[in-house]
């Protein structure tokens, strides 16, 4: 949390009204709980084209929603406007929803207690993205695409920078009521080479993570966090065109089984996919089954699941600097908290909302409820889950120094994962071969592909603190209807042994 | 505010031209969005919800320095000067953006006979002959040991664009949906069923509850299959998810920069060229009944699928691909000009249809000798996007077939294949049909296609899930 306040134009609103008549016609038409949000998104999306400009869009999404428990039912609705007759009016239609889903309902829903809380939280930012004028944040981003434009190697350039501030109210008829104001970032650079005599082309993108952090991290400004690096953006992207030249004309991969050293802006997207959305509860227990899917790590694995070798440490938090899931609150008012996930290789927490909680007869949830705008109900989404480093664990030329034949994987590309998250494949932006050792020159075309648990199991060195990056992702998706959550994911670098590794020419037919 | 005084999309509209009036050019876009829905996981509710918001984007046109910039705001209107605001906050964005490559006189007036009608709804009474259908489903799963999970949904999304030449245009689409799965026997066993249309009312309920008890007994005899390649036969809903990748992935303009599967080498598109079996076609249709699409250009902001400067330009019926022969790629009036490729905005709906395919998904079934059945696919994502080759994976009911049966199921699978290159390697197919993608159907539900067979789809490696 930062010195900052809510914006006052936010404080404005008429949240104390939008609060006192949904939740006294809630509680009037039979709700045993209620709460009513009231939420303003503010969102910023520029796109620059071989460094002219391509789109720009500045969209603020606002509105407010009630939901209520009836009779052990759920019943949810929204709408853009913000006023306590509108919020009267949804209240009663929420009330109704729940008298029209009756006759699906077999389990009543029950919530486990929360403490009542009353407060103000900001995230930890700088410069408010929207404070910095449009001209000067184009400016800066054509300013780095001419840093790549300006290498032979590379044809086009993309740009894209995303920011966000999300504003949110909450109140429920227990008496809690928070105001919450979180900003994040996200930028990427794309720079693209085509071989003429050939006509193949390919593609690399800066590896830096979207992060909670305002307009400084665009500049190279802010301070590291732990995890949280401030970036330099000038190093990189002056890298990244002689990376991209070599990858161009590099040997494809032979297709086989390899030692991998994983950096950590590859691995946070396996520990996403792969332990972040398998140990949601409402996964594991079923909620998603018809979408996102279910999960291997069913509760009755909990605390006897290996999951990978004793090395392997994965908490849960909502509370890391910086990090995109950071909050002071959920969005069912539960106080913000760490937790483990994995302690010495074995499953022993999930993630939790307040009626998974209740069903879990546990005491209290660890506060993963979220909605990612006013218009969608708050469902289980992921904290922050990230992977320990070793104190004691080497550094990244240590790692890379102790593999005899292997691959150094560097930046996350595509990804996929299976319904109960068992078999995925995943591939990157460099892929850099070590021989005795030794960074030795670029492969590409290369896929890692393998079952959690198994490629868990293969993890036999965690890299040491200096190694360890917070990573993430802006745009989760889950649920029906879709909502989207951004979520960051902290590790260290890593050896991972003897994993299949795939070309993905000859997986083509090529 | 009371809801009294919110302006009327209309009103937004043409308050936004007037606040305005003294730049080069405007857009008024007002996107009016009404959602019903409900959720259910273990046989019991787990989510709902009433949903109604109007959203107002605003694209100011102004001349500046070397040319025409463009700005664009979104947001909420619950007044009159919220709508100035929005305008002002759009010129301003305008004002620093810098001249746009895309900068074009907006296209001629364009007046839909609708204009004045207020926007489409959709409440829980769109739920109320759904849920008590599904709540006689739930009773007879629980007596067969089965369970089901899935959503339901009606959405009605009314467009209106208001241009300063003069369009006013609204388009009213409504979208219903419906998706089922079953699990049995300790979830070892997984079906799933989705069906699409204008209207929820309209969608066959106990239709697709059979079709769920038919792929959980198929699923009783399990037969041991090695990953590798096999002829598949992808259900409707298979084809869509990716055909549907292969249309996101065919802007003309990076197919000219030499960055995409339809570049020609040596530089140029591949427009012209046979990319394959000559009975496919690929088409899109505004007018298309039951898969009617908005039939003018919207955009917020320009890419290389949309310009901002396109918007309300009529949409008309392109064919993507005719009979193996590719004829078009995504543009807009820039990119087209600057790709040299002929105009082919962006629409709305997709239909594949195969010159001979037919029958239903049953009949196609018949006539495979030995194939696997793919219901679904999942997790669809781009591993090399200069094949256009997609991973992912099979979901919900793998079925393999025996001479012309389906004689048990088999594990799922990972796959590793180009739609692009199975376009030269399909051997039979079906009528085509509405139906839901799977994965991308919430972002694209309004796609024909037919249930296809494909020689040598690369079935990569094994996956545990069920």
């Amino acid at each position: 949390m930062t010195n900052r306040d809510v914006d006052h134009d936010f404080l404005a609103l008429p949240l104390q009204q939008c609060q006192d008549a949904a939740l006294s016609r809630a509680r009037e038409l039979g709700a045993e709980h209620a709460d009513v949000r009231v939420v303003r998104l503010q969102n910023s999306s520029i796109n620059l084209r071989d460094a002219r400009l391509d789109g720009n869009v500045t969209a603020v999404d606002s509105g407010l929603s009630v939901r209520v428990l009836v009779d052990g039912c759920w019943g949810f609705a929204a709408t853009g406007e913000i006023s306590a007759t509108a919020a009267a009016r949804v209240a009663e239609r929420a009330v109704t929803m729940a008298k029209v889903s009756a006759p699906l309902v077999t389990q009543r829903v029950v919530l486990a207690p929360e403490p009542v809380h009353v407060g103000n939280w900001v995230s930890a930012y700088d410069i408010d993205p929207f404070d910095v004028p449009e001209a000067d944040r184009i400016g800066l981003l054509a300013e780095y695409s001419r840093t790549m434009l300006a290498h032979d190697a590379v044809a086009h350039t993309d740009a894209r920078v995303l920011a966000v501030k999300e504003q949110t109210f909450y109140a429920d008829l227990a008496g809690t009521r928070t105001v919450q104001q979180r900003v994040r970032i996200e930028a990427e650079f794309t720079a693209v080479a085509i071989d003429g005599d050939t006509g193949s082309f390919e593609t690399m993108t800066t590896t830096a993570p979207p992060v909670g952090r305002g307009w400084e991290y665009l500049t190279g400004g802010g301070q590291t966090v732990g995890g949280a690096r401030a970036w330099n953006w000038d190093d990189e992207l002056t890298r990244l065109p002689v990376l991209l030249a070599e990858k161009l004309h590099a040997p494809s991969v032979e297709a086989g089984r390899y030692d991998l050293v994983i950096d950590p802006t590859n691995l946070w997207l396996t520990i996403h996919e792969s332990i972040g959305h398998a140990t949601e509860l409402d996964r594991a227990l079923g909620y998603e089954a018809n979408y996102a899917g279910t999960s291997f790590a069913t509760p009755d694995k909990l605390g006897s699941l290996q999951y990978g070798t004793a090395l392997m440490n994965v908490i849960g938090d909502r509370t890391v600097t910086h990090g995109l899931s950071t909050v002071g609150w959920d969005d069912e008012g539960v106080g913000a908290q760490e937790w483990d996930i994995v302690k010495d290789g074995v499953l022993v927490g999930y993630q939790l909302d307040r009626s998974m909680a209740a069903e879990f007869e546990l005491a209290r949830s660890n506060g993963c409820a979220y909605a990612d705008s006013a218009t969608h109900t708050a469902i289980q989404r992921m904290p922050n889950v990230s992977l320990k480093a070793n104190p004691e664990g080497p550094s990244l030329d240590d790692l890379i120094g102790g593999v005899d034949d292997g691959i150094y994987i560097v930046g996350d590309k595509s990804w996929s994962i299976d319904m109960q998250r068992f078999n995925f494949q995943f591939t990157g932006q460099q892929f850099h071969k070590i021989k005795g050792g030794k960074l030795v020159g670029q492969v590409k075309d290369v896929a890692y592909q393998a079952t959690t648990t198994d490629f868990w199991g293969s993890m036999t060195v965690v890299g040491g603190p200096s190694t360890y990056l917070l990573g993430g992702a802006f745009n989760c998706g889950k649920g029906q209807p879709g909502q989207v959550a951004p979520v960051s994911h902290g590790c260290p670098a890593a050896l991972f042994e003897n994993v299949n590794v795939l070309n993905s020419v000859k997986e083509a037919g090529r | 505010m009371s809801s009294q005084t919110i302006p009327t999309p209309q009103e937004i509209v043409e308050a936004g031209l007037v606040a305005a009036a003294g730049v080069k050019d405007c857009v008024v876009i007002v996107t009016c969005t009404a959602i019903a829905n409900v959720r259910w996981a273990r046989t019991t509710l787990t989510t709902n919800g009433e949903t109604f918001s109007v959203s107002a984007a605003v694209v100011a046109i102004v001349d500046v320095d070397g040319g025409t910039a463009a700005g664009s705001v979104t947001g909420q209107i619950d007044s009159a000067q919220d709508v100035d605001r929005l305008v002002e906050a759009a010129i301003g964005a305008a004002r620093q953006a810098g001249p746009a490559d895309d900068a074009a006189d907006l296209p001629e007036s364009l007046a839909t006979a609708d204009w004045s009608k207020a926007p489409g709804l959709a409440t829980s009474d769109e739920l109320a002959d759904v849920t008590p259908a599904l709540g006689r489903i739930f009773v007879e799963a629980r007596k067969d040991g089965i369970e089901h999970f899935g959503y339901a949904e009606q959405a009605v999304i009314t467009t209106y664009v208001g241009t300063s030449s003069g369009t006013r245009a609204r388009f009213e689409g409504p979208e219903g949906r419906l998706e089922l799965t079953a699990k049995s026997h300790g979830r070892s066993r997984s079906a799933w069923a989705g069906r699409s249309g204008r209207r929820l009312s309209e969608i066959d309920v106990a239709g697709a509850d059979a079709e769920l008890r038919q792929g959980l007994e198929w699923q009783a005899n399990r037969v041991e299959i090695e990953p590798g390649r096999h002829t598949a036969v992808l259900s409707p809903s298979a084809t869509a998810d990716l055909i549907i990748d292969l249309y996101w992935s065919s802007m003309a303009r990076d197919a000219a920069e030499g960055r995409s599967v339809w570049s020609k080498h040596g530089g140029g598109t591949r427009i012209g060229d046979v990319v394959g079996d000559a009975r496919i076609t690929l088409s899109s249709d505004p007018s298309w009944e039951g898969l009617e699409a908005i039939p003018f250009a919207t955009a917020v902001a320009s890419s290389a699928a949309s310009s901002v400067f396109d918007n309300g330009l009529p949409l008309n019926p392109i064919t993507w691909i005719e009979q193996g022969v590719l004829r078009n790629l995504i543009s807009t009036r820039a990119t087209a000009k600057e790709s040299q490729v002929p105009l082919a905005v962006a629409v709305d709906n997709l239909r594949m249809d195969v010159d001979g395919g037919h029958g239903s998904i049953a009949d196609v079934v018949a006539r495979v000798e030995d194939g696997l059945l793919i219901t679904c696919l999942w997790y669809n994502r781009v591993v090399d996007a200069q094949t256009l080759l997609l991973t992912g994976l099979t979901r919900d009911g793998v079925y393999v077939i025996r001479g012309g049966k389906v004689i048990g199921a088999a594990t799922n699978f990972r796959f590793n294949d180009s739609p692009v290159d199975i376009l030269t390697r399909i051997i039979d197919a079906g009528d085509t049909v509405p139906t839901l993608a799977r994965e991308f159907g919430d972002y694209f539900n309004r796609a024909a296609m037919p249930p296809l067979v494909v020689q040598g789809y690369n079935f990569s490696t094994v996956s545990q899930a069920s």
